[in-house]
């Protein structure tokens, strides 16, 4: 009977330790899925809403639970790993040494696409990841299905080709050509010659707001939304006395689908559509040129490289570098999973958690790396080089779950359909774009009971003087609208509209002062009128 | 070295035959998307443009009568009936889905100023000017479906003549009673010639009658002294009365709340009591500009309707000050009467230009099945719309309603003269020693005194 206690005692705290331990775990992942702090309710007065708004959270936290169950549960796909054995070191496992030890559909991720004549390469995926279209410099152009290993359409435009990128879907890819940016169908049909931009060296694409971005070498920055056609916005980034600061790097934050642009003295300055003067530009390499600029997916991270020869990692919530790394980078790219890839010359790095080495690829001499671009939901790094492009294996780079209504690797021809309809209802307004994407129904804070502070009260009284003095008088008859009555009831009117701020100014005086004497004075007795100079001075 | 990389097969995430439904996979990460917050308030923005677009609330008018219509009666056990009586003694019987009249209830002589309907829906009470009580028997629905075009004629059940004209009547719920209004309030059964029971206050007449669906022995009245009488019919005398500084012309209760119900007053306000706690209103709904006639509750108890002497029909929230919803033609003129249809989905209003209007409670909806992706959708766009309906562009188009001129005019008319007398009020006591004058809210100040 005694030894059943006892038992039953051993057991209950070890079960109710693993239970903490799951709780804990859930909760760590609660979070992830809550998208912000609770909000603080003590500052709403108003019960029925009080009422509202705690009902709201249960509500939130539910959801967020349920997000993560489901995270932690009904995941189809586990992700890559690299784990090194003994001395290993992962920088040091070569692709030749991956290759064999996945399995045969990987392995075909791995290769070497060789065309020396045609220039060097540039990029671009689909969202989906399944898509990628190459450009060589001297004009050919080809759309490839990855999964299914083979080319789409591939042609020859015969014009320089500087850049080419991925509209809302794999069916349209915008080409930067000598004169022009044009606009290609999957089955190789111009469909578009935008002439607006004119030559340009670099495109992006802001896919919630369908906007084409491009930049020049003279620094200009258009804006335009593809669905209509209509030219947003055009700017002039140049920065610094005469606009001498130039730029040819671009990049787009999707977090926040913001464009930055690097400069050639060194900085970097982020640009949104609605307005002709950068939301942020900061200094991040002193007078050396940017080479290249890249984003985290959660929007809190930037990594630029300059020719000053360091890679420097910024948060850009406090607006401090992080970590700094020597070393050339020609292109920058962050996996779906945080690993940051920097390539210069012919060898490739790839990082991981913050600037440890995880990856290292060197290419042949001769391959002069373009363009770095990890393709997404897989654990592929494409290269864009001079000789062509190649791709190798980076376990752990990409996101293994992927999900159906944003991101589909294996859409059908309906789903991409509707995806682009749905895409296109939900189109985003320019003006959506914003340091903080966050902050849209978020309510302002209000401003305390308290006092205005006194800038504030000097603007009201300014206000207030300047409205009695747009004051007009009724002009009167017979001699009682003579000009010294008007300019002495115009007076009258700003006393009138001044009195209450210096009432109001006196009053404060008042209450400061008396406050600070029951301070002074406290426990003593209240000295009568004619001593109270005194002890003012003493005290 | 361990090593593995994403590798996915075609056939775990595509289906394998054209009849099985497409495979689709979550990741709830929010990672994966960028700008939420965006989309969200463009999908809200888009919904409340949809909702203005979809928005045709009247379905159609029931013509027939040569006079007024001045009451209505729902039948509880039949969805798609309503009986109307007018000013000049004819009482029909409706059928919703045609729009046709069903069976006419001829012999009252003049105005009939109360209908109702027992709880098990076979007998019809009516009440008239001419001092009389009929009773006749509801026709039975399969018999309605097989009628098309012919109205049938009925004859009375019974009819009682008493001694003075009567002003409402209404059946208790559960039971054999029904009461009438008049000078006195009298409590009937359906076997007697002679009223059960009586109960007399003051020597004003009583105007409205109501019982209470959860307590079926208590009934509220309304009389012409401006007061609000609650009786139960257990004691001899009157339980509550309140007396406020204008007429109630009607009262619900709420059939989900019994201890509440609302007030529908001449001062073109309505207020909402708990019965229980009499001497202040729980809410004040402000939105008519003339004297409103009538009040109902729909059955989910969030919601209920009013008919206003403005020739405008509203929809307040149960606990909403503002109306939610107004509907109004020209060719509706002053609203007598109005009822909530019993599944919530329709509001039918009678008027003094002879016809009654049958409209969607809510303005947008789809009537008929819906898929079930259709609902869902429904509600999505319904709960992304009332997130950001306090955002200014999102809130102008949700608050938008067309209102005539006259309405328009006379509500700002009302609204300046409110301020002036608030502001007057205001600087009253500025002027005056603090706490010589005692701020009264508007649920309060209405109402005069109670009295036990």
């Amino acid at each position: 009977m005694g030894s059943k206690v006892v038992n039953e005692g051993l057991m209950n705290p070890m079960f109710s330790v693993e239970h903490q331990e799951n709780v804990e775990e859930e909760e760590i992942n609660v979070k992830k899925f809550l998208r912000g702090e609770v909000a603080d309710f003590k500052v709403v007065r108003d019960k029925k809403l009080k009422g509202q708004l705690e009902l709201r959270e249960e509500l939130y936290r539910k959801c967020a639970k349920a997000a993560a169950k489901a995270d932690k549960w009904l995941m189809p796909s586990e992700g890559g790993f690299l784990e090194p054995e003994g001395i290993e070191k992962t920088w040091r496992i070569r692709q030749e040494a991956i290759g064999p030890e996945v399995d045969i559909l990987s392995k075909k991720n791995q290769y070497d696409i060789v065309f020396p004549e045609l220039g060097p390469y540039t990029l671009d995926f689909s969202m989906n990841g399944r898509y990628m279209v190459a450009a060589g410099e001297k004009g050919h152009l080809a759309l490839m299905d990855l999964k299914k290993m083979d080319i789409i359409k591939e042609f020859q435009v015969r014009e320089t080709v500087r850049d080419v990128v991925f509209l809302h879907n794999e069916k349209l890819f915008a080409a930067a050509q000598t004169k022009y940016v044009y606009m290609y169908n999957d089955s190789g049909t111009e469909m578009h010659c935008l002439k607006e931009h004119g030559a340009v060296s670099r495109l992006q694409f802001l896919r919630k707001q369908f906007l084409l971005t491009s930049i020049n070498k003279i620094g200009q920055l258009n804006f335009q939304d593809i669905t209509t056609g209509k030219m947003i916005s055009n700017f002039r980034t140049g920065l610094g006395p005469l606009g001498r600061s130039v730029s040819d790097t671009m990049q787009v934050n999707r977090f926040n689908n913001e464009v930055a642009v690097g400069h050639s003295k060194g900085e970097v300055s982020m640009w949104k559509p609605t307005s002709a003067v950068p939301i942020y530009s900061r200094p991040c390499h002193m007078e050396y040129p940017v080479t290249a600029i890249a984003f985290h997916s959660n929007g809190h991270l930037m990594a630029t490289a300059g020719m000053d020869k360091k890679i420097k990692l910024w948060d850009l919530r406090k607006h401090e570098v992080l970590q700094t790394l020597p070393g050339h980078a020609n292109s920058l790219d962050f996996s779906q999973k945080g690993m940051l890839s920097a390539a210069s010359g012919s060898y490739v790095q790839v990082f991981k958690d913050v600037f440890s080495t995880y990856v290292n690829h060197s290419m042949p001499k001769g391959y002069q790396t373009k363009k770095l671009l990890f393709r997404p939901y897989e654990d592929v790094l494409a290269i864009g080089h001079s000789m062509g492009w190649s791709s190798i294996l980076v376990p752990g780079s990409g996101e293994p779950n992927f999900d159906s209504w944003v991101a589909n690797p294996f859409e059908t021809r309906k789903q991409r359909n509707e995806k682009e309809v749905r895409a296109l209802l939900d189109k985003l307004p320019p003006e959506t774009i914003m340091m903080d994407p966050t902050t849209i129904g978020c309510v302002n804070p209000t401003r305390k009971r308290g006092m205005p502070s006194q800038q504030e009260r000097d603007a009201e009284m300014k206000a207030a003087v300047k409205g009695a003095k747009n004051l007009s008088f009724k002009k009167k008859t017979k001699g009682r609208s003579k000009p010294s009555k008007m300019a002495k009831k115009k007076q009258q009117a700003i006393i009138i509209a001044k009195k209450p701020f210096l009432e109001q100014q006196t009053k404060d005086e008042k209450d400061l002062l008396s406050k600070k004497k029951r301070k002074r004075i406290g426990e003593e007795i209240r000295l009568p009128k004619t001593f109270r100079r005194f002890s003012e001075a003493i005290g | 070295m361990k090593v593995k990389v994403i590798s996915r097969s075609t056939d775990e995430f595509t289906r394998e035959r054209s009849q099985d439904l497409q495979r689709v996979f979550r990741n709830y990460d929010p990672n994966l998307r960028s700008q939420e917050k965006a989309v969200e308030y463009v999908r809200a923005l888009n919904a409340a443009k949809l909702d203005k677009i979809f928005a045709r609330p009247f379905v159609g008018a029931m013509d027939g009568h040569i006079d007024a219509v001045s009451c209505m009666a729902k039948n509880p056990n039949h969805l798609k009936g309503i009986f109307s009586g007018s000013m000049d003694g004819d009482v029909r019987l409706w059928d919703l889905a045609t729009r046709r009249t069903v069976c006419q209830f001829p012999g009252h002589q003049g105005a009939v100023k109360g209908l109702t309907v027992s709880t098990d829906g076979r007998v019809l009470v009516s009440c008239g000017t001419d001092s009389t009580v009929r009773l006749w028997n509801v026709p039975i629905p399969s018999l309605m479906e097989s009628d098309d075009s012919s109205s049938n004629e009925a004859k009375p059940l019974a009819v009682y003549v008493w001694k003075n004209a009567f002003w409402a009547v209404d059946h208790q719920w559960n039971g054999d009673l029904f009461a009438t209004a008049g000078a006195q309030v009298d409590i009937w059964n359906h076997n007697r010639a002679q009223p059960v029971n009586t109960f007399e206050w003051s020597k004003d007449t009583t105007i409205s009658i109501r019982f209470n669906p959860g307590e079926p022995n208590i009934l509220a009245t309304s009389a012409s002294d401006r007061s609000i009488t609650i009786y139960d019919l257990r004691l001899q005398s009157p339980a509550r009365k309140i007396i406020m500084r204008t007429r109630t012309n009607s009262i619900a209760w709420n059939p989900m709340e019994p201890m509440n119900f609302t007030a529908a007053n001449e001062d073109c306000n309505c207020y909402s009591y708990d019965a229980r706690k009499l001497d202040e209103a729980k809410c004040v709904h402000k939105d008519h500009v003339s004297a409103v006639m009538d009040i109902d509750y729909s059955p989910t108890g969030r919601e209920f309707v009013t008919g206003s002497y403005d020739r405008t029909v509203r929809i307040f929230q149960y606990n909403g000050g503002h109306s939610r919803e107004i509907y109004h033609t020209k060719r509706m003129q002053r609203v007598f009467c109005v009822k909530f249809s019993s599944d919530a989905s329709y509001v039918i209003s009678g008027s003094d230009d002879t016809n009654l209007r049958l409209w969607k409670a809510k303005a947008s909806e789809q009537l008929g099945v819906l898929l079930p992706r259709e609902r869902k959708n429904h509600e999505y766009l319904e709960a992304v719309k009332n997130r950001y309906k306090h955002l200014p562009e999102v809130k102008r188009i949700v608050r938008h309603r067309h209102l005539p001129r006259p309405i328009y005019k006379a509500a700002s008319l009302r609204r300046i003269i409110t301020d002036a007398e608030r502001k007057k009020d205001e600087r009253r006591r500025a002027h005056s020693a603090p706490g010589s004058m005692p701020k009264d809210s508007l649920r309060k100040r209405r109402i005069i005194k109670e009295i036990e």
